[in-house]
């Protein structure tokens, strides 16, 4: 074992002459380019310690302008009323609801793949993983503005904390909207717990790296003085694995909860059993879109296209294929149950409210067109058809393509949330009731700001964290493996 | 050796050669000492002969404390402190509870997992000899280290030296306290 042979690649040396199992054996290298495991440092720390690129400052200079009118837009409406906002009777739930299941279902495919393809050994996920938690906890935080705001009367938004209010009165805890806060607070701070606990190995990596005095202190930090030890890394590795054990549930009762807000009332288009889990794969479906529309471009800019291979994207779009294809089979379902119940008003809200259309199926039907046909039909186009070109491997090993397709699933599952919530309560029991919902400039440009925030925060993490989990993606490599010859095995996978 | 020194530090370039490494230091029957890795080595606890971590308990009783905590609160809330009738609906109810007491038994298991973790292995430490020493830097970067310490009983500056030269480690050196 004395001689170890140089065996790995850098970049000066692009040939390896090692004697590996045989062909038919050896898997599919996750990391490109047979790369050294420093080279792997080197090149996910060289994003941060480079100098800003052109286009970061470009783009953190928008993001950071759209920012400042998120929150101009809260003061307006903090200072002025909900009524700045579209919102009238009937439809007294639009598009800060919308933004929120918008939002938050975005952060469940970071879960998904940080816990959910964890505890399935898709050892795949490191190179996407800890890009994707960022996402879900910068997603949550523009979600969880959103309810805060919705109430109304803001300053009163401590009464959906378990505190006794001045007449000593505590929340009221069959409510599903109070689930829902303990949903998604918890949801925030576990999915901030993984992230901090996964990035601890990658802190000491930048530690270790660090040039400058204020560098290092900051990294040693919060590296929590973090050495490798192995008796270290035994202890962490159990953490991990409970923490992705308890992630699973928890995404998947998140969403669920969010489901039961509606699903819970008694109104037709919400009073669905099939919500929860219809709402669980339609957030991972946007999540995944959320991925790819982050991941394609970034693994571009930031030449990372060793450790993101096409194999990696193409992973992701099939993901987005079989949970796109899970979306449109509820979709189908809930109209078939709507016929198959027999309830007037089910019937009524789905075919003569959403689905009819001016030019085939309102015609068909002998029925004037819903006055949302159109946001019906963009969710069926962007969440139904727009996942079947996945099954196409020319699809998806084309980045631009998969790029311009992931912004598709976003549209679409905004739609979908658009068309729950508002065609539900649009035409209401009373048709005197009945009016059209249409959003002000103050929405929109609320929806637009929580965007600034997002990418705000996701650009300053691209900036100082390291924005691929260094540590888990060396332990993919097969110089890893002592029972692999570039681990140093000796033939016959003896070490 | 020179005086005030924690350790002897040998490092290792292949996964493999750590392992090996490992197992001659385990059945020697050092018991100060340790194996410093830029990622986890699959199969270096049994090597080193490290038991099966306690994290679990830790997010077990976690989960536990968090699942009542929240039976409890929620009873405490709407059925004893301020009674809320709504609806005829019972005051309390395990179902009506369970989803709020559910999520807080994750976050209590998590916390304690993390935590649990941090305690086990006395983190944070904003102080370790072996973060002074230079070329340990690489131990995040690519190279394997296995360090036994001196206050070990079966230290001995010429044997253990020999042994890890043995083991094939090619750089050796002392770490300073």
């Amino acid at each position: 074992m004395a001689e170890s042979p140089k065996t790995v690649l850098t970049e000066e040396q692009p040939t390896l002459h090692v004697q590996g199992p045989p062909a038919q054996l050896e898997r599919v290298p996750l990391v490109a380019n047979n790369r050294s495991i420093g080279w792997i440092s080197d090149r996910i720390a060289g994003v941060i310690e480079g100098k800003a690129p052109g286009w970061w400052k470009i783009c953190f200079g928008i993001s950071v302008t759209f920012m400042t009118i998120c929150f101009a837009m809260i003061l307006y409406l903090m200072s002025t009323g909900v009524g700045v906002w579209g919102l009238q009777h009937p439809v007294m739930w639009g598009w800060a609801i919308i933004n929120f299941v918008w939002w938050i279902g975005i952060g469940h495919a970071g879960t998904l793949i940080s816990a959910i393809l964890f505890l399935l050994r898709q050892r795949w996920r490191t190179s996407i993983n800890r890009a994707a938690e960022a996402m879900t906890i910068f997603a949550v935080m523009c979600a969880g503005i959103f309810p805060l705001i919705h109430i109304g009367r803001i300053w009163f938004g401590w009464w959906l904390f378990p505190i006794p209010n001045s007449y000593n009165i505590w929340p009221q805890f069959r409510s599903p909207l109070m689930w829902d806060v303990f949903a998604v607070s918890t949801y925030f701070t576990v999915s901030v717990l993984f992230w901090y606990m996964g990035l601890i190995p990658d802190l000491a990596v930048m530690r270790d790296r660090a040039k400058t005095r204020l560098r290092k202190f900051g990294y040693g930090l919060f590296s929590l003085g973090w050495t490798g030890s192995n008796r270290h890394w035994s202890n962490y590795e159990k953490a991990y694995l409970i923490l992705a054990g308890l992630s699973t549930p928890l995404v998947l009762s998140v969403h669920s909860i969010v489901s039961l807000d509606f699903s819970v009332s008694q109104l037709p288009g919400w009073h669905t059993t099939i919500f929860p889990p219809y709402f669980v794969a339609g957030a991972v479906y946007s999540g995944f879109g959320m991925v790819l529309t982050l991941l394609v471009p970034l693994r571009r800019l930031l030449k990372l296209e060793d450790i993101i291979t096409v194999r990696h994207v193409e992973l992701m779009c099939k993901v987005t294929l079989a949970t796109g294809s899970i979306v449109g089979y509820a979709y189908a379902m809930e109209f078939f149950i709507a016929w198959y119940s027999g309830n007037p008003y089910e019937r009524f809200l789905f075919f003569h409210n959403r689905a009819a259309d001016p030019f085939i199926f309102g015609p068909l039907m002998h029925t004037a067109p819903a006055p949302y046909w159109w946001a019906f039909w963009t969710m069926v186009t962007c969440n139904v058809i727009v996942p079947q070109f996945f099954w196409f491997k020319k699809i998806r090993t084309s980045m631009l393509i998969v790029f311009f397709l992931s912004i598709l699933v976003n549209i679409g599952m905004w739609f979908e949330r658009f068309v729950i919530v508002v065609t539900s309560l649009q035409r209401e029991f009373l048709p005197s009731n009945w009016s059209y919902y249409s959003p002000t400039w103050v929405d929109i440009l609320q929806y637009l700001g929580t965007f600034g925030l997002f990418f705000t925060f996701f650009l300053l993490f691209l900036r100082y964290v390291p924005l691929i989990a260094i540590a888990e993606v060396k332990g993919v490599t097969p110089q890893a493996d002592p029972h692999h010859p570039l681990g140093g095995a000796k033939q016959g996978g003896k070490h | 050796m020179p005086a005030n020194t924690y350790a002897i530090m040998a490092e290792f370039e292949t996964a493999a050669a750590t392992l090996h490494a490992a197992e001659k230091v385990h059945e020697a029957g050092f018991r100060n000492w340790d194996v410093f890795t830029p990622f986890p080595i699959h199969g270096m606890d049994r090597a080193m002969g490290i038991k099966n971590s306690k994290v679990g308990w830790f997010s077990f009783i976690g989960g536990c404390t968090g699942y009542l905590t929240g039976m409890l609160m929620i009873w405490f809330m709407n059925a004893y402190d301020y009674r809320i009738p709504i609806g005829g609906k019972p005051m309390f109810s395990p179902f009506a509870a369970f989803p709020p007491s559910y999520e807080l038994t994750i976050l209590f298991g998590s916390f304690g997992a993390l935590l649990g973790m941090l305690f086990l292995n006395r983190l944070p430490r904003l102080h370790h000899p072996l973060l002074k020493n230079r070329r340990f830097a690489l131990a995040t970067h690519d190279r394997f280290f296995v360090v036994i310490e001196t206050s070990d009983v079966k230290y001995s500056d010429a044997e253990t030296r020999r042994l890890l030269e043995s083991l094939g480690s090619r750089h050796i050196e002392w770490v300073e306290e």
